[in-house]
């Protein structure tokens, strides 16, 4: 096990270098120069290229990305062109909001996802099952900026019953929160669903029922611990998917989160504060497969002797 | 009451659906099960052992399979009548079973010591050290080496043979009345076959239980089994004791199988198989479902559908679903 983390801890630097250095690149290729940005459009060409010479764009690209990657290496994330502080800090100043809006989204899909994605299974191809798994192919396939400005439409405008946007009680979360939700939801019900009508013939599902279980004990965790193998995979798998959500929950919501603060640097090419966000959203992605690679052992034990 | 039979099944219809069609997996058949003694079940695959084996212990797969008539009748109370959740009481407590393929039929993540407690946790709501403790115990009893290091192992890190007697171990748990072996031996390498046959029989006779035992191997059950019941395209076709059946049996099907087996002393022999192939449950014969394979078949097989009979000369329990089953056994009717 120490050797198989240590391994994986080295595939994991690995990773975040390759997400710095396209973000890097990318950052530069597009059309757009921070200092003229910053400066409007009334600047003076000299005024622009003092800017620049302070910003420290005038060097050559490689030049600028071997300072980068060494400040990194020292655990230095520059910092804001535009507010002058450290754009790691902006970063991690943001991370309460999205963390809350994650974790409920997160929290929704699992509590709604799996328990309707076992009820499917156990009534599969009934009206049932076919209600749901056409629900859950909608809500998988809907974008979340649509959803989102339906829902502003529908509970803000017209019921009036939520608030549009920003933060504060309660219900400022529940809009965000489920339009995040619904893709990552739609997925688990159908992972579920399909995870457990895989092991609902196995034999050891057979034996527990033999053995005189009540059938929900066959289920729980008899057949659905097998079930939960693939699922947990694909889960954190799918977790990007749920951060790259929150940058378009977030704008649409007006949340102020990494999202938002993300969308924000990229329109004002704010270089530091966006290879800030890219490089900790990054690894959180990395640390929640690590985890779910660990978790995956636990489920499976023939997993964790092999490795 | 000790001459009622333990378990009684009586004109059992088991329906299947299939992608090509309905199937009667099981049709009419009957039979008892005397307290203590062990019944052979014995035909080729398809012919509706297990199925038989799923509709006493009410584990057919669903919505597929269905018991459509019959009744299954344990120690005077009807499985199939009676409420669900009594009857999912007399599973595993009462009647238990022991499947063919003992590393599907163990749950692969979870330890086996847990799996074995399990029957006194749910049952009879032991704590878990209680039943960790008689797990151990279990596993003692059915020879499984350093048991109580072992405890904790999971399924995949046994033998063939010591996860059978792994299930072996969780069925006997709860000292049931009525053990329903399917193949146990079948998916097992053929020096550990013997073995867990052995421990099953002596097993069966230290806890007085009556034991079903499902096999295609007629060699195997010759030493152990007190009665058997032959079983051709979902009915029964021969039944009585079982030297009786062996030494004289009176259904051309069961003659074939007999001369199926390999005869160690005559080594140069070729084997003589049943000919032809199992029939098709989708389509099945007119008349005798075994007539077209059958060496002695006439006209009148083809037409009408044989029952379960007594034959003339031999004893009562014994019979045979054949027109010609006095002319078999007498040998008297040639293969044509």
């Amino acid at each position: 096990m120490p050797a198989y983390l240590a391994r994986r801890l080295l595939f994991s630097v690995f990773v975040l270098w390759g997400a710095v250095s396209v973000i890097f690149l990318v950052l530069r290729l597009v059309p757009g120069d921070p200092a003229m940005v910053l400066l409007g459009p009334d600047a003076t060409a000299s005024q622009v290229d003092e800017l620049r010479a302070r910003m420290g764009l005038d060097e050559p690209l490689i030049v600028q990305y071997g300072i980068y990657l060494r400040d990194v290496v020292r655990l230095d994330f520059g910092e804001s062109f535009r507010m002058s502080v450290d754009a790691m800090d902006l970063v991690l100043s943001r991370l309460p909001n999205t963390a809350q809006l994650a974790v409920a989204a997160l929290g929704l899909s699992i509590l709604i996802g799996f328990p309707l994605g076992v009820v499917a299974a156990l009534k599969a191809n009934t009206l049932t099952d076919r209600v749901i798994s056409v629900l859950s192919l909608v809500g998988q396939s809907t974008p979340a900026f649509w959803v989102g400005i339906v829902f502003i439409l529908v509970f803000a405008r017209t019921l009036d019953v939520l608030p549009s946007g920003g933060t504060g009680g309660w219900q400022h979360l529940v809009l965000p929160a489920v339009t995040l939700a619904l893709p990552f939801l739609a997925i688990l019900v159908r992972l579920t669903r399909s995870g457990l009508l895989e092991v609902i013939h196995e034999g050891y599902v057979q034996t527990a029922r033999a053995k005189g279980l009540r059938e929900r004990v066959v289920i729980f965790p008899h057949a659905a611990r097998n079930a939960l193998i693939p699922v947990v995979t694909v889960v954190g798998l799918q977790f990007g998917q749920l951060l790259g959500g929150t940058v378009i929950v977030e704008t649409v919501f007006a949340w102020p989160g990494v999202g938002r603060l993300l969308v924000d640097a990229i329109s004002h090419r704010d270089y530091g504060v966006v290879q800030a966000a890219v490089l900790f959203i990054a690894g959180v992605f990395v640390l929640v497969n690590l985890v779910v690679d660990i978790l995956y052992g636990y489920l499976d034990p023939r997993v964790r002797l092999a490795g | 009451m000790t001459d009622t039979p333990l378990l009684s099944v009586r004109d059992l219809a088991v329906r299947f659906r299939t992608g090509a069609g309905q199937v009667r997996a099981v049709d009419g058949v009957s039979f008892d099960v005397r307290r203590g003694e062990t019944l052979a079940v014995l035909g080729e695959s398809g012919s509706g052992k297990s199925v038989t084996a799923q509709a006493i212990m009410g584990i057919l797969p669903r919505p597929a399979g269905e018991v459509v008539a019959g009744s299954i009748v344990y120690d005077g109370r009807d499985l199939l009548a009676e409420d669900p959740n009594r009857v999912r009481k007399l599973r595993g407590d009462e009647i238990a079973m022991v499947f063919q393929d003992p590393l599907s039929s163990l749950n692969p993540v979870f330890r086996v010591g847990w799996q074995i407690g399990e029957m006194f946790r749910r049952h009879r709501g032991a704590s878990r050290r209680d039943a960790r403790a008689a797990a151990v115990e279990l596993m003692e009893r059915v020879g499984i080496p350093a048991a109580r290091r072992r405890v904790d192992d999971f399924p995949h890190q046994f033998s063939g043979g010591m996860r059978q007697r792994i299930m072996i171990a969780m069925a006997l748990a709860l000292k049931p009345r009525l053990l329903i072996a399917d193949e146990p031996t079948t998916a097992l390498d053929v020096t550990v076959q013997a073995q867990i046959m052995r421990l099953l029989a002596d097993l069966r006779r230290e806890e007085g239980m009556a034991l079903v035992l499902i096999t295609h191997d007629l060699g195997v059950v010759a030493d152990v089994a007190d009665r058997a019941l032959l079983m051709y395209a979902g009915r029964a076709v021969e039944t009585g004791d079982i030297r009786e059946v062996y030494d004289h049996a009176a259904h051309p099907y069961t003659r074939g199988l007999m001369a199926s087996i390999p005869d160690l002393d005559a080594p140069r022999e070729r084997l003589t198989p049943v000919r032809g192939a199992p029939p098709n449950l989708l389509d099945l014969p007119s008349g005798c479902s075994f007539h077209p394979r059958c060496p002695h078949a006439t006209d009148r097989c083809s037409v009408d559908d044989p029952v379960l009979r007594p034959i003339d000369g031999r004893p009562e329990e014994h019979r045979s679903a054949c027109h010609y089953a006095e002319e078999v056994l007498a040998g008297e009717r040639e293969p044509v």
